[in-house]
C-alpha cells in the first residue's frame, strides 16, 4: 500500500506559538519548542517527524500561515 | 526517509499564498482573522482575479487588512464598508468588491449600511467576521454578544431583560429580497476551514455571474477578549457559540435553504 510521508517547514520567527496546529495534528507530530523566536513564543516544530503523512491539516489552519507542507508517496 | 529527501520544490504540497503580504499579522495569536484572510487570499489567487479584485477594510482590528492582503484597499468609516462598497461597485462594474468586518461594525454600527446594501442587492460580497465581542477596544459587548457572556462591558454576563437578546444579522438578512448566497462557517478545525474557502470561492463566483449580494459570516474566536487560551477559546466556541449561530447555508441561489 502506499503510503504517504510528509515533512513541515514552520516560519519559526511568525509562528506566534498558538497551538491551533498541535491540537489538530491527527498523528501528534507537532510540538511547541521550548526555546522561543525572536517575539519570545514558543514556536511549532517537528516533534515527531517519522509520523508526519503530509496532511496539510496543520497548514490550514494556522492563523499566520506560518507552515509549509511538503509530501512524497512511497510504495 | 530523510527530511532532506521529502523537502523539495516537487514534493510542495502547501504554501502560504503569496497574495498575502510579508507584513506580521498584527492579530492575537489563534485568531481566525488570519485564517479567513489566508482563505481569501487564496481563493482570489484561484480565480486569478487579484488585478479586478477591490478589499473595502472596516473599522476594527480587521482595519489593517489592507496591509495584509495584497489587493486594491479601501477603507470605510465604522460601519460603512458596503457602502462605500456600493459606490465602488457601481463605478466599476466587472471588478471584484468585497467587504471585510467584524461584528462591532457590521452588526452594530453599520447595521443600517448592512441591511440596506443587502436590500438592494447590490453585487458585491460581505464577509462577516463574529467573535462575540468587541475585541480590538477591549472586549466589550457587541449586539452578538451571547447570553449569559462576560465581556468588559458586561461582567456579569449579558442580561437580556436590560441589554436585549443577541440577534443574528444573518439569519435577519437572509430575509430580504436582495441576498442571493447567505451562509455560515467557521474557522477552527481543518474541515470547516476547507468548507469555508468553497463557500468563498462561491460568493465570489456568485458575483462574478452578477448575481447579486453574497454574505458569509465566520464564527470566530476571541481568545484575548474572552480570556482563554486559543485551544479553549476553540472548544468554548464550539459548545456555545454554535448552538446559536448554527453553521451551515441559509440562503442558496435565492431561496431559504433553513427557516431561521
Amino acid at each position: 500500500m502506499a503510503k504517504a510521508k510528509g515533512a513541515i517547514v514552520v516560519d519559526i520567527e511568525r509562528c506566534k506559538g498558538c497551538q491551533v496546529c498541535m491540537v489538530n495534528c491527527p498523528t501528534d507530530t507537532i510540538g511547541m519548542a521550548e526555546e522561543v523566536n525572536g517575539k519570545g513564543y514558543h514556536f511549532a516544530y517537528m516533534k515527531n517527524p517519522e509520523s508526519c503523512t503530509g496532511c496539510t491539516n496543520c497548514a490550514v489552519v494556522c492563523p499566520d500561515g506560518v507552515i509549509t507542507v511538503y509530501r512524497v508517496k512511497q510504495n | 526517509m530523510e527530511l532532506n529527501k521529502i523537502i523539495k520544490p516537487e514534493n510542495l504540497v502547501y504554501k502560504r499564498t503569496p497574495l498575502m503580504t510579508d507584513a506580521n499579522l498584527s492579530y492575537c495569536p489563534g485568531c481566525g482573522h488570519g485564517t479567513v484572510h489566508r482563505l481569501i487570499m487564496e481563493v482570489v489567487e484561484e480565480m486569478g482575479i487579484q488585478e479586478d479584485t477591490i478589499a473595502i477594510a472596516p473599522v476594527g482590528c480587521s482595519v489593517l487588512a489592507y496591509d495584509f492582503m495584497d489587493v486594491d484597499c479601501a477603507q470605510a468609516a465604522h460601519g460603512r464598508a458596503p457602502a462605500v462598497a456600493t459606490g465602488i461597485k457601481r463605478l466599476w462594474p466587472d471588478k471584484f468588491v468585497f467587504t471585510y468586518q467584524g461584528d462591532g461594525d457590521l452588526a452594530a454600527i453599520g447595521t443600517a449600511e448592512t441591511i440596506h446594501a443587502c436590500n438592494r442587492g447590490e453585487n458585491i460580497t460581505i464577509f462577516f467576521v463574529n467573535n462575540g465581542i468587541y475585541g480590538m477596544t477591549g472586549g466589550q459587548m457587541a449586539p452578538t454578544t451571547l447570553e449569559g457572556m462576560k465581556s468588559s462591558t458586561s461582567p456579569y454576563g449579558r442580561n437580556n431583560e436590560t441589554m436585549g437578546p443577541p440577534y443574528k444579522i444573518t439569519e435577519l438578512i437572509a430575509q430580504l429580497q436582495g441576498t442571493y448566497y447567505v451562509t455560515r462557517q467557521a474557522v477552527h478545525k481543518p474541515g470547516p476551514v476547507r468548507k469555508a474557502k468553497k463557500a468563498i470561492r462561491k460568493a465570489l463566483e456568485v458575483q462574478r455571474d452578477k448575481k447579486g449580494i453574497s454574505f458569509i459570516e465566520f464564527v470566530s474566536n476571541c481568545n484575548s477578549g474572552w480570556k482563554m487560551t486559543p485551544n479553549d477559546s476553540n472548544i468554548w466556541m464550539e459548545e456555545n457559540m454554535f448552538p446559536f449561530y448554527p453553521m451551515g447555508d441559509i440562503k442558496v441561489d435565492g431561496e431559504l435553504v433553513k427557516s431561521p
